[in-house]
């Protein structure tokens, strides 16, 4: 019961096109959602995509271009942001939401609601 | 101070060859100087050391730094003595008592870099931007610092 991150060695096409940077995440469970924060710093609405295709969850973030300045010092990859994760089975798939605030991205992912606990009356 | 390329251990762009002679250099600065960069060696350990770029242009010398998810309230920038330093903290976010973590891999708490600038700035008209979670300092140059064109005469 839980969301896994896919390992990378699970899409070693892509590797040899592009190169990505895989972000840092926090995922939380309450009653009635998953929340996935993800920081990817430099991106913005226009430049994320977040896929969900089946069980499985994919954001891609895309950095501006670096401008052509000389680097004196240089630790930053610029390379875009990509990670997949298997969704449990339980997430309502068609009211995920995903919202990118300050880098961060935030996907929350509500449970579908039967099953949620539900507390059932017992009649005589 | 030694400048190194940094890469996050997680990312896979970098070839074998380039990761055992980025640890070979991590290992030689450990030697060559174990206390003079302690602000750098504390990310060895614990702590938060987000990315740090400087770049120049013509006119200014501009410093990048990836901070997603703080509020400008808590961000500190100060030049003095010819050196940049940033400093911040980022706070987790309010959480239902309930909930569960199942993955914690994001770095929450305080943060300290400084950079030395190699080129003299004129401190009173640095301007700080925080948006999409990179703080940019853009630091223009003194006059002398500048590059000046000289214009030849026919003798």
């Amino acid at each position: 019961m839980n969301i896994a991150s896919k390992p990378e060695t699970a899409r070693t096409p892509a590797r040899s096109e592009e190169h990505y940077v895989v972000p840092s995440v926090d995922i939380t469970e309450t009653k009635d959602e998953f929340v996935l924060e993800a920081d990817m710093p430099g991106v913005t609405k226009n430049t994320l995509e977040v896929l969900l295709e089946g069980s499985e969850l994919t954001i891609v973030g895309r950095r501006p271009a670096p401008k052509t300045r000389e680097y004196l010092h240089r630790e930053s990859n610029p390379a875009a942001f990509r990670r997949s994760f298997v969704l449990d089975p339980m997430i309502d798939a068609g009211r995920v939401t995903a919202q990118i605030d300050n880098g961060v991205l935030c996907v929350r992912l509500p449970k579908a609601e039967e099953i949620k606990p539900r507390r059932i009356s017992v009649t005589d | 101070m030694r400048l190194i390329r940094y890469s996050r251990p997680e990312t896979w762009g970098w070839t074998p060859t380039e990761q055992l002679s980025q640890l070979r250099e991590e290992i030689d600065r450990l030697f060559d100087a174990p206390f003079a960069d302690i602000s750098r060696m504390g990310e060895f350990f614990n702590g938060w050391a987000p990315p740090l770029d400087l770049t120049e242009d013509k006119d200014n010398l501009i410093a990048t730094m990836e901070i997603p998810g703080l509020s400008k309230e808590h961000l500190d920038v100060t030049v003095h003595e010819g050196v940049l330093s940033i400093s911040g903290e980022r706070s987790e976010s309010k959480q239902d008592e309930n909930a569960q973590a199942h993955r914690r891999e994001r770095v929450y708490g305080r943060f300290h870099r400084s950079i030395s600038l190699p080129k003299p700035v004129n401190s009173d008209s640095i301007k700080a931007m925080y948006r999409d979670g990179i703080l940019t300092v853009t630091m223009p140059k003194t006059e002398e610092a500048k590059p000046r064109q000289i214009a030849v005469s026919v003798g």
